[in-house]
């Protein structure tokens, strides 16, 4: 339960972050909030040989409105997050969703860029990044580089940043106007790994729906024109297309049942949020 | 740039519950192992050691984190406090650990240090909690002996009597 020997890097810019990451590619790591990598390097499933410590770096501790968008900076907390003034008017999902991001423990040091980084199948950032189609900025020595939520995160614990790319930021798109959203999940213990997570949108007669927890990523699903128990029939068919499987938590048919009961839910909650 | 390498022991200096304290370490330490460890300080508690247990608990600048998932290095020039810093210096108890004795918020006592940091913590950013929020926060500490319902009290209680004292 002991992390193996690294090296610990400090740098003092993005600049010299960018340039340790070029220097050690693949044999480096990013520590941010630590609370998702270092319990991976204490079970020693993950073993960098050299840590780069980005998380009080002042230039990435930050959160701004741009074009639309909330851009949160890479050392930014997700308890600064919360903390964020204009997170309810601005991003009603995301203030749905925080309180179920890990503990209060664990969100004063955990990055909102560091769960995305992470990529867990049932993180509720990932989930609501794919929800509101976010994106994530990302340096190399190369350049700045933008990918969109779809383009970023592959699969299970897997994006598709290059080993010297350093995540600066997230982009979140601002609540279109008029348009309602809803949070919810199913975990153990609240705070915990979700066994299903829901985040729903209803603008219109649209109505999207992000499930985390269940598939290898959170997968997204968007219908125009839903009324009455065609809600019920989508949602069914939206769950088994997730292809869930058992594990110890919970079997894929209470998954599916999940999706279908808290996807109601969630879209009744958004329906009335909106106008 | 800092850079501290690795298999070779570095000098670590902080503030801990309000005493500059100084030890050595490699960047693989975690802050846990060193508080206990290399500074001889019992009362930092190891459970899980992956966090999810909350016992390691500390305040680092004054908030909560937990020291398992830390490594001593990180907290080189910074504040630490641990259950030690609570208690008065004459070695009376505070409102709130005197709330978890009365109202046998404990039992074994081993989750117990790392749960009152957090309280603390807690307190300070929100003096009125409700019940639903207090135990929200307690659901990132795991205890095994008791069930919980005497800390909510306790803490319930203290953030009260917190409450009326500093209304004028």
């Amino acid at each position: 339960m002991k992390p193996k020997p690294f090296t610990y890097v400090r740098p003092a810019s993005v600049d010299e972050a960018v340039q340790s990451m070029a220097k050690w590619r693949e044999d480096s790591r990013i520590l941010a909030g630590g609370q998702s990598l270092v319990p991976m390097m204490n079970f020693r499933l993950v073993d960098p040989q050299v840590l780069i410590d980005v998380s009080d770096l002042a230039p990435l501790a930050y959160i701004r409105e741009i074009n639309g968008e909330i851009e949160v900076g890479a050392s930014t907390t997700q308890a600064q997050f919360m903390a964020w003034p204009k997170l309810a008017e601005r991003a009603p999902l995301l203030s749905a969703a925080m309180p179920f991001v890990g503990h209060f423990q664990t969100r004063s040091r955990g990055t909102v860029c560091g769960s995305i980084a992470h990529s867990d199948p049932s993180s509720e950032l990932s989930l609501c990044l794919a929800t509101v189609r976010g994106s994530v900025v990302m340096r190399s020595s190369r350049g700045t580089r933008v990918l969109s939520c779809d383009e970023f995160q592959v699969g299970m614990l897997t994006t598709a940043r290059l080993p010297d790319e350093l995540i600066t930021a997230v982009r979140f798109p601002s609540r279109k106007p008029g348009a309602g959203y809803a949070f919810a999940e199913m975990a153990q213990r609240h705070g915990d790994f979700a066994i299903c997570a829901i985040a729903a949108m209803v603008s219109g007669n649209i109505t999207r729906l992000g499930v985390g927890g269940v598939a290898e990523k959170p997968t997204v699903q968007e219908w125009s024109g839903l009324v009455g128990g065609e809600i019920d029939d989508a949602l069914n068919d939206f769950a088994w297309s997730l292809g869930g499987t058992d594990d110890h938590h919970a079997t894929a048919d209470y998954r599916r049942g999940l999706v279908r009961r808290l996807g109601r839910k969630a879209i009744e909650e958004a329906r009335k949020c909106s106008n | 740039m800092l850079e501290l390498k690795k298999e070779q022991r570095h000098l670590i200096a902080m503030t801990l519950d309000g005493q500059q304290v100084r030890g050595l370490a490699e960047p693989r330490m975690l802050l846990s192992d060193f508080l206990s460890q290399e500074l001889g300080r019992p009362e930092v508690h190891v459970g899980c050691e992956h966090g999810v247990c909350g016992t390691c608990t500390v305040l680092l600048d004054g908030r909560p984190a937990r020291s398992c998932l830390t490594f001593a290095v990180q907290a080189a020039g910074r504040r630490v406090d641990t259950v030690r810093s609570l208690a008065h210096e004459d070695g009376k108890l505070s409102d709130l650990q005197n709330a978890f004795r009365k109202h046998h918020g404990l039992q074994c006592g081993y989750c117990t240090p790392g749960i009152l940091l957090s309280a603390e913590a807690f307190l300070s950013q929100n003096a009125t909690p409700s019940e639903q929020e207090v135990r929200e926060m307690l659901s990132g500490h795991i205890c095994r002996c008791t069930c919980y319902v005497g800390m909510v009290d306790a803490i319930h209680e203290t953030a009260k009597k917190r409450a009326s004292a500093a209304a004028p």
